[in-house]
């Protein structure tokens, strides 16, 4: 067909994704332990900023509480440590996604599948209360350390293994992320995501094709609150600790300037977005003479690529068409496919 | 038994009375012309029977059934297709994405996930193109289409639910006469699978395809019966040469 010759190939994305996994998979090797340590956190953030992504990017869900389901699965992370003296990464990964998905499930059940459609606020602040109410919970309960939170001091372990903060641990949670990232993928490029696409574009008209519109919601609510889990409980035994903020509004909110700041809808922006925001952070905290203003100027500079490119950094770098994507069929072979087979196949999700 | 029955549906939007106690009947394979002026009502009703708005007052039974508060969802899924009257396509979607999208509406939540039926579907979806001409617009995007084509993207989006019943709203709105004629050849051959509800100002384009007509008037049924006998309705003549 001659419009699909005519377009221009899309593998921006393709190219950005490679050469990012390049970069992240050389860090250990060109940094020292503490920068290692610190873009280990970073990554953490990343999972976390992936499934705010997954909610307000792909579903429309404004969620301002996505810290939550980070938090509670840091604390049985650090419950599990400290009271069972239980840390094999093999049970603590399934436990915390397991613990993810069913207090995302049980929130996205009570916000999104009531009789009335909800609108964004209402889920935003929701999602909000949720958070905010659960910080204050812990921070006021003292088997589980009140406001000092907890103190996580046995390391995690693959077998006898310890995993120490430093390349190892980068690495593993690396994979951790880049398994996230690649279902998440998945999923947002298959004929689900095209669902979730037809709805950010016009969610009545899908309700009237017979679309459960707020049960697809909910079940992208559910997935990213397991992503959310897997991070908050790896985290807690990265940091050592796990405390109220790390499931209240402060971090909630970061989620979502991760997301607004690098992209959303791209699922490597909020990657992006996490790196940006937390080297800036990290350097401007680092000179004295802006110590105080930092959070001002990194303020600033977010409002600025947020008002002037919606679609943040990746909004930059790559088209809404390529962003969007197409999700027909596209295989070779049919003699009359009418032109999709010379479609470009960037998704690699067949 | 009639397919559609609309029953002293009232709606009142505030102080206004849009609609107030409207009665239609319509009967399987039909085509049904629903006409009026401007404000009369007509948009309002169509709504109503698809459940973008549900009815303040009356009933609307479908194939035997009571759908005066079924939700949209619900009534899509009994066979009931509304095309809107501002096109409703998703701009940002490719042409092929939004009819790949209304084939797909019934599947299982875990078959999409796996794309299970998007190389089946591949087939149905050109052929719902190609019935409408867009066959080689497909890479486009719906945004990039001319209005007429975006309301032939509608149709077809909507036919794809293999209906009972398409409501169209305004289907040649904003189209050369051109396109006009050939959206009537395209909607003709559907009338032996799907009987039709259609909304439209172009009296000359709706006498050729509609076996019968309502015509509305300030929320009201002014007249009823088959094409001739409409023409020769003294009311409906008084509402058109006088106020339209
Ligand atoms: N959502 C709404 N809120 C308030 N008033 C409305 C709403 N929808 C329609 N109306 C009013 O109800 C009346 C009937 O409107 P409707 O759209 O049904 O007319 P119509 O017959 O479709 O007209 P047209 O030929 O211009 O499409 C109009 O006076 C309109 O302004
Ligand atoms: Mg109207």
């Amino acid at each position: 067909m001659a419009a699909s010759g005519t377009k221009k190939p899309r593998r921006v994305m393709l190219i950005l994704e490679i050469l990012i996994l390049i970069g992240l998979l050389v860090v250990p090797l060109v940094t020292s332990d503490f920068h290692t340590i610190i873009a280990t956190r970073m990554l953490l953030l990343a999972m976390l900023a992936i499934s705010f992504d997954l909610c307000w990017g792909y579903s429309g869900i404004m969620t301002f509480g996505q810290a939550l389901f980070f938090g509670v699965a840091g604390y049985v992370a650090a419950l599990l440590a400290n009271k069972a003296g239980y840390v094999q990464i093999w049970g603590i990964v399934p436990i915390c996604m397991l613990v993810g998905l069913v207090s995302s499930f049980l929130i996205g059940w009570f916000l999104l599948l009531g009789k009335r459609t909800p609108t964004i606020i209402f889920v935003a602040l929701g999602t909000l209360t949720a958070s905010y109410a659960a910080e204050r919970l812990v921070a006021g309960w003292q088997w589980v350390g009140a406001g000092n939170g907890m103190s996580v001091w046995d390391f995690m372990k693959v077998g006898s293994y310890e995993l120490e903060p430093g390349p190892v641990f980068y690495y593993v949670i690396l994979g951790f992320l880049i398994v996230a990232y690649i279902a998440s993928r998945w999923m947002v490029r298959s004929q689900l995501g095209l669902v979730l696409a037809g709805m950010r574009q016009n969610e009545e008209r899908l309700a009237f094709f017979g679309y459960r519109v707020q049960r697809f919601k909910a079940l992208v609510f559910s997935f990213s609150g397991m992503i959310a889990g897997l991070s908050g409980g790896l985290y807690a035994f990265h940091e050592g600790f796990i405390g109220p903020g790390s499931m209240g509004i402060g971090l909630s909110t970061y989620a979502v300037l991760y997301g607004l700041f690098g992209g959303v809808g791209t699922l490597l922006g909020p990657i992006l977005g996490v790196g940006a925001i937390e080297t800036i952070a990290f350097i401007l905290s680092d000179i004295d003479a802006l110590k105080p203003y930092w959070p001002v100027i990194l303020g600033v500079i977010m409002l600025i690529v947020v008002a002037y490119r919606p679609t943040g950094i990746m909004g930059l770098i790559v088209t809404d068409r390529e962003r969007i994507g197409s999700f027909g069929y596209r295989g070779g072979g049919e003699p009359d496919a009418g032109g999709k087979d010379a479609k470009e196949d960037t998704d690699g999700t067949a | 038994m009639a397919l559609l029955e609309v029953r002293g549906v009232s709606k009142t939007f505030g102080s206004l009375k849009a609609l107030g106690g409207v009665d239609v009947t319509v009967q399987p394979n039909t085509f049904h012309g629903l006409i009026g002026p401007n404000g009369s009502g007509k948009s309002t009703l169509l709504k109503a029977i698809a459940g973008a708005h549900f009815a303040d007052g009356g009933t609307i039974s479908f194939d035997g059934m009571d759908v005066t508060t079924m939700l949209p969802a619900d009534r899509s899924r009994r066979g009931l297709s509304l095309k809107f009257q501002i096109t409703a396509v998703l701009l940002e979607l490719s042409v092929y994405d939004n009819i790949l999208l209304a084939f797909q509406a019934h599947q299982p939540v875990w078959g999409l996930l796996r794309s299970l039926s998007r190389r089946n579907l591949h087939p149905e979806v050109m052929a719902a193109l190609a019935r409408f001409q867009l066959a080689d617009r497909a890479d486009d995007l719906a945004g990039e289409l001319s209005h007429g084509q975006q309301q032939w993207l509608e149709i077809a989006m909507a036919l794809t639910q293999k209906p009972k019943l398409l409501l169209l709203d305004e289907p040649t709105g904003g189209m050369s006469p051109e396109e006009r004629r050939a959206t009537g050849d395209l909607l003709v051959p559907i009338k032996q699978h799907c009987a039709m509800i259609i909304v439209e100002h172009d009296l000359d384009f709706i006498k050729d395809i509609c076996d019968r007509l309502t015509v509305l008037d300030n929320g009201q049924v002014l007249d009823d019966g088959t094409v001739a006998e409409i023409e020769a309705s003294t009311k409906v003549q008084e509402v058109y040469t006088t106020r339209v």
